[in-house]
């Protein structure tokens, strides 16, 4: 196997892979148990420890066979993953379709543990639109390594919405390559609950005039989780909007990591950049790191950044409090209001509807 | 109603409240005045539970229960409420929601019905009517952008809704255009019966031409220095606290 990426790497400075290293995976096991799927009344693509099962799979007007990977550049985990890449789903949605929404969930049972590397493609041709809701879950310790090539064409919408609530012990990297063409956008969300360690690395390409990329993501962290999330955000075209709100609430002794670049080319004048990263820390032991960076060699362009850790204001609680709502109840109600700058973009009501769902069962947990 | 006796509080090493004694029958309205940093705000957040200060000394019993030693939302669930002098922004709470939120949990504690979406804003409605403030300030995000005075209104919603026995409104008339501050007085005396009683703390003599307090104390130094009639605080307007410290 590809040597996995140290601390040595600048990408990877704040992400220790030697708990995954420490650990040997073996191939995965044939799935047994029958999963719980969420009731969401859209075509589902059904992965079961990394393979497609065609009997809780619903059938997708616009799903193509499996296509062989290609690789991208240097990226370590993206190397590792087209080395022992097994399966993936690949969707093409024709010029001017609205394809609608589909589901795509990877449920994984690790009783001994095991790794898979999904590599998934979405194509939207010119003037498409497509939502994808991804669902990663599981329980026992496993290594979820995914890849996902995402190219969205003239005026093409395509929105990714993905929740990550793998088990505790799980490792879930995912690596999301997007190029975006002129007037199209990928408007992407990844709500954080779940898995020992993961990172969200991607890299979205603003290829032509006014494409626009929204790469917003919330994790919600306690124990000793490690959550990442790494952007790099290109302009490459002049009028090109890019949109980042990120979120982390960091409980016990967990630690959040935020690195988000954006990269604005000479031609790409009149780029309209905004990138907020925001931390909670609910404990005096949890940690935050963020690590904004700005590239910019066009001369008339507007990016704004901003980043902020703090703790839950007690006046807010108190003033809570003194209208009879008990301290637990006014803390959550905070907590998701905080977070609300994050949701706000996703449109889609049965994803903000999942969203929302989750996150109530995330305030049981604490 | 409430029975302040020997209060004495401080914060860290600071003493505030230096032996406050107060009584407050059911069903009357007191005022308090006096200079500032005088200790007003600091007994309205003692009696209301915010952390941070060191009760010494004394207690504070409402409807015969020492409060001191309960939780802020079980307070409010008691019937105690606060406007605060600076009420608190929260960005990302809306406010239809945080009233529900609070009416209900409040009304579970008491072991009532909670109420639905419908009623609530039914309720909300008219109350938002009442109190003439625009129908948009139910959607917006709580006290966020909103104006001195749109925020002691907002108080004033919260009060409105929640009925409490016991308000404290912390100068809830600094701020006020002459409109709203009838609106607040009308909001004040539409609750007032044998089951509600208020404490206003207030710089001026106006709020208590509509206010008619049964009685006035001045609190200078963390003590009651001087009580008296609705007049005293005429009486203070002209003469101003000189001299009543020492008292
Ligand atoms: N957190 C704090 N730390 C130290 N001192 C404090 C703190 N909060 C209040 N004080 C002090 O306590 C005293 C009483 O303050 P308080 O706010 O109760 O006054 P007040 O009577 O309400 O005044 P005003 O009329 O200006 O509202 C002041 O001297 C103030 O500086
Ligand atoms: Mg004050």
């Amino acid at each position: 196997m590809n040597a996995l990426p140290t601390r040595k790497l600048e990408a990877w400075r704040y992400t220790d892979l030697r708990p995954l290293s420490a650990l040997s995976f073996g191939a995965p096991p044939v799935a047994v148990a029958v999963p719980d799927l969420p009731e969401l009344p859209f075509p589902r693509f059904v992965f079961l420890n990394g393979t497609l099962n065609p009997t809780l799979s619903t059938g997708f007007a616009y799903a193509k066979p499996f296509a062989a990977p290609p690789t991208f550049g240097s990226q370590p985990m993206a190397a590792i993953n087209a080395e022992h890449v097994g399966g993936g789903i690949n969707i093409e949605i024709p010029v001017g379709q609205d394809a609608g929404e589909a589901l795509l969930v990877s449920q994984a049972d690790g009783v001994t543990p095991f790794a898979y590397h999904p590599r998934h493609r979405v194509t939207l041709g010119q003037g498409a639109k497509f939502t994808l809701i991804e669902i990663d879950e599981g329980a026992g310790t496993y290594w979820q390594n995914a890849v996902f090539e995402i190219e969205v064409a003239e005026g093409a919408v395509f929105q990714h919405f993905r929740l990550q609530r793998e088990s505790m012990e799980a490792f879930n990297t995912i690596f999301i390559h997007a190029d975006i063409a002129a007037g199209a956008s990928y408007e992407h969300f990844t709500l954080t609950l779940g898995a020992k360690l993961s990172r969200t690395e991607i890299e979205a390409n603003l290829l032509g005039q006014n494409a626009l990329a929204h790469l917003n993501a919330a994790q919600l962290l306690g124990g000793t989780q490690h959550g990442d999330f790494t952007t790099i955000i290109r302009h490459k075209a002049p009028n090109c909007p890019s949109r980042q709100t990120v979120k982390s609430v960091l409980a016990g002794r967990a630690r959040g990591v935020f690195q988000g670049k954006i990269e604005v080319d000479q031609i790409a004048q009149k780029t309209d950049g905004y990138q907020m990263s925001q931390a909670l820390l609910l404990s005096p032991d949890a940690e935050m790191d963020i690590k904004p960076e700005l590239q910019i060699f066009a001369d008339d362009v507007k990016c704004s950044h901003g980043a902020t850790i703090g703790a839950l204001d007690e006046e807010q609680v108190f003033y809570l409090r003194s209208r009879g709502i008990p301290e637990a109840d006014a803390r959550q109600i905070l907590i998701r209001a905080f977070l609300e700058e994050a949701l706000e973009p996703v449109t889609h009501d049965a994803s903000k509807a999942l969203f929302e769902e989750v996150l109530e069962s995330w305030w049981g947990r604490q | 109603m409430l029975e302040i006796k020997n209060l004495h509080a401080r914060i860290g090493d600071a003493e505030i409240l230096k032996g406050v004694t107060l009584t407050i029958p059911n069903g009357e309205i007191h005022a308090i005045m006096g200079p500032n940093g005088a200790g007003k705000s600091t007994l309205s957040y003692v009696l209301s539970g915010r952390e941070g200060y060191e009760v010494t000394e004394g207690e504070a019993l409402f409807n015969g229960e020492n409060i001191l030693e309960m939780e802020p939302e079980d307070r409010a669930a008691a019937g105690l409420f606060l406007a605060f002098q600076y009420p608190v922004e929260l960005p990302g709470v809306g406010n239809a929601n945080f009233l529900r939120t609070s009416l209900n949990a409040i009304r579970r504690k008491r072991g009532e019905d909670e109420l639905d979406a419908v009623a609530f804003l039914k309720l909300a409605r008219a109350a938002v009517k009442q109190l003439a403030m625009k129908e948009d300030f139910l959607k917006r995000n709580v006290n966020v952008g909103f104006s001195g005075g749109e925020k002691k209104r907002n108080e004033m919603l919260q009060m409105a809704i929640l009925k409490p026995h016991l308000a404290i409104l912390d100068e809830t008339d600094s701020g006020l255009d002459i409109d709203a501050l009838k609106i607040v007085a009308e909001g004040v005396n539409t609750l007032r019966d044998e089951t509600f009683s208020a404490l206003v703390i207030t710089h001026y003599q106006r709020l208590l031409d509509y206010i008619v307090p049964d009685m006035v104390h001045v609190l200078a130094g963390g003590k009651i220095v001087r009580s008296g009639p609705a007049s005293l605080a005429l009486e203070l307007e002209a003469s101003g606290y000189a001299g009543l410290e020492a008292a």
